[in-house]
């Protein structure tokens, strides 16, 4: 579908579901879409982005809404969902794919997952206030869980796994942003986080780092080469964190907080939310600071317009019961429309935000999904 | 609109629009339940954000009960006199009495309030946030009018009632 928005920096919407999408992912080649959709997982293939991507497979396992989704390297596709359940759905051959349930141990939702860059384990949070590590067990054949439950105290809202797939960081709804090592015996090596400025010694669950935002954090991501994690909070802000507890920190310039955020290279962010649009922040010398916006709605004057009946019934010049019947239809409109000259290519809040295509370590394009069942391509 | 009206109906979008920032969220508490959190006894204080006060004088308040999965809107609607308590009792059951097709409505009014909206997250997806907005900061405006309206009515009707009754004794 064309982008039916004037600004440069939309490439491509999609318009694929009914249902909020809570949470989205490409594969690592970028043919395949997976989106949450109620209590279904759907798969698309994407072609090419001038395209309507295609319905491929539906992933319905779940009874409960599907909170997140992501897909490994090697082409694994995991699901958590809040009725306390994760599933890993490896792919056959004929194109469908096959449910493995987790053992994930918890008695509350399931709210995000994330895999760890190699792919052989991933993070799940819950509102259960536990982080659950979960590997694929051989001798079982199964995917088991570790849990990592101090300090949390309250539901995990989001993850995000260090390059060297040992450090975590986790963010919730009780205001505090924590790394924690999820060091698993027998698939991580101690040559991964050696000389890793972040501690000496990584034994699994332990608390690396510790700060407290005093909101809830709604998404946390790593850049593993400069060695720092940024964070976006409730209160509106935008936090870069570095190994040595400095914090860097930036408002959001329309006032409303973001739920998402992307690393472009290493002195740009990218951050959405409930503003519906992408920003993009930079880093100067004096720090951290706003830079564009991406697809904002230009404030044109809004007109209200009444809903289509004004023009109906013109020729009926004052008979009685028309006009009475008209003041009743007027009363009824009473409400009327404004009609935005411009929308912005999302029309509900933005959820999440996935880096798309990156040329020589710069991140170039950058997908998002949203409340309004969308999913848009920008290109920063 | 009168002077004080704008400001005060300006302060009540900016609040608005600042406590719509919904997410959904599962119960931490109950197993495999998803429940506004303003509405439940809440062991979690953190779930539960700050309430906004906005207040433009005694007869005419809001006050914004926001939380991570909902938010309580709670209007008190102008009551000058008996016959206003009156007509703003009836007025505003009439409406909670179709709750159901309001969507947004709260069945009973809390504590000290003539009107409250429950918005939740499911709102929020399915509606335009800023046209849920819209749609209180416009109930408030119209419903002084339409409360005074009505007065009007009552006034004129009682007269002329009162006035044919009475003709009944003028010789």
């Amino acid at each position: 579908m064309l982008p039916n928005v004037n600004d440069k920096s939309v490439l491509a919407v999609f318009k694929l579901v009914k249902a909020p999408i809570y949470s989205h992912c490409f594969s690592s080649d970028r043919s395949l879409l997976a989106i949450t959709c109620e209590t279904s997982c759907l798969v698309y293939r994407l072609t090419n982005i001038n395209s309507q991507p295609k319905l491929v497979a539906t992933l319905a396992n779940h009874d409960k809404t599907i909170t997140a989704v992501d897909i490994s390297i090697h082409g694994r596709i995991v699901t958590c969902s809040q009725d306390r359940n994760a599933y890993v759905w490896e792919p056959l051959s004929d194109g469908s794919y096959k449910p493995t349930l987790v053992l994930l141990r918890i008695n509350r939702a399931a709210t995000s997952v994330s895999w760890a860059p190699n792919g052989y384990k991933f993070a799940v949070g819950s509102s259960a206030r536990i982080i659950a590590v979960c590997y694929y067990e051989q001798e079982n054949n199964w995917w088991v869980s570790k849990h990592i439950k101090k300090p949390i105290k309250s539901t995990i809202n989001c993850l995000s796994w260090h390059e060297n797939g040992v450090l975590l960081a986790a963010g919730g709804t009780d205001g505090f942003i924590r790394v924690f090592s999820g060091f698993i015996k027998g698939l991580d090596t101690k040559e991964a986080v050696a000389g890793s400025p972040w501690g000496s010694k990584f034994p699994f669950g332990s608390l690396i780092k510790e700060l407290y935002q005093g909101s809830y954090i709604h998404d946390v991501e790593w850049r593993s080469k400069i060695e720092k994690v940024a964070y976006v909070a409730h209160d509106g802000t935008l936090n870069i964190l570095d190994s040595q507890g400095g914090l860097q920190s930036v408002n959001s310039p329309d006032g409303l907080p973001f739920r998402s955020l992307a690393w472009i290279n290493d002195h740009e962010i990218v951050c959405a939310g409930y503003s519906c649009h992408p920003i993009l922040f930079s880093e100067a010398s004096q720090g951290w600071k706003f830079a564009k916006n991406l697809d904002k709605v230009a404030d044109a004057a809004q007109t209200p317009v009444a809903t289509g009946e004004g023009e109906e019934g013109e020729d009926d010049n004052g008979t009685f019961g028309i006009s009475a019947l008209r003041k009743f239809k007027e009363l009824d409109l009473k409400g009327k429309v404004t009609t935005s000259v411009k929308e912005s290519a999302h029309e509900n809040a933005i959820m999440e935000l996935a880096p798309f295509a990156e040329s020589n370590g710069q991140v170039t394009q950058i997908s998002s999904c949203g409340l309004d069942g969308k999913i848009v391509l920008y290109t920063v | 609109m009168s002077q004080s009206l704008r400001p005060y109906l300006t302060a009540v979008r900016f609040s608005l629009e600042a406590a719509l920032t919904l997410s959904n969220f599962s119960s931490q508490e109950v197993e495999r339940h998803n429940r506004p959190e303003v509405e439940v006894p809440n062991t979690n204080a953190e779930l539960l954000l700050q309430p906004m006060h906005i207040s433009r004088n005694e007869h005419e308040q809001v006050l914004i009960e926001p939380s991570v999965n909902s938010i309580r809107v709670s209007l008190k609607v102008k009551q000058a006199d008996e016959i206003e308590q009156i007509l703003v009792h009836m007025f505003t059951r009439f409406l909670e009495q179709r709750a159901e097709s309001f969507y947004i409505l709260r069945r009973v009014p809390i504590e000290g309030y003539s009107i409250s909206f429950l918005i939740t997250n499911k709102h929020t997806e399915s509606m335009k946030t800023d046209k849920l907005i819209d749609f209180i900061i416009e109930f408030m405006e119209d419903v002084d009018k339409e409360i005074s309206e009505i007065k009007l009515f009552l006034n004129a009707r009682a007269r002329f009632t009162a006035e044919a009754y009475l003709g009944e004794f003028v010789y």
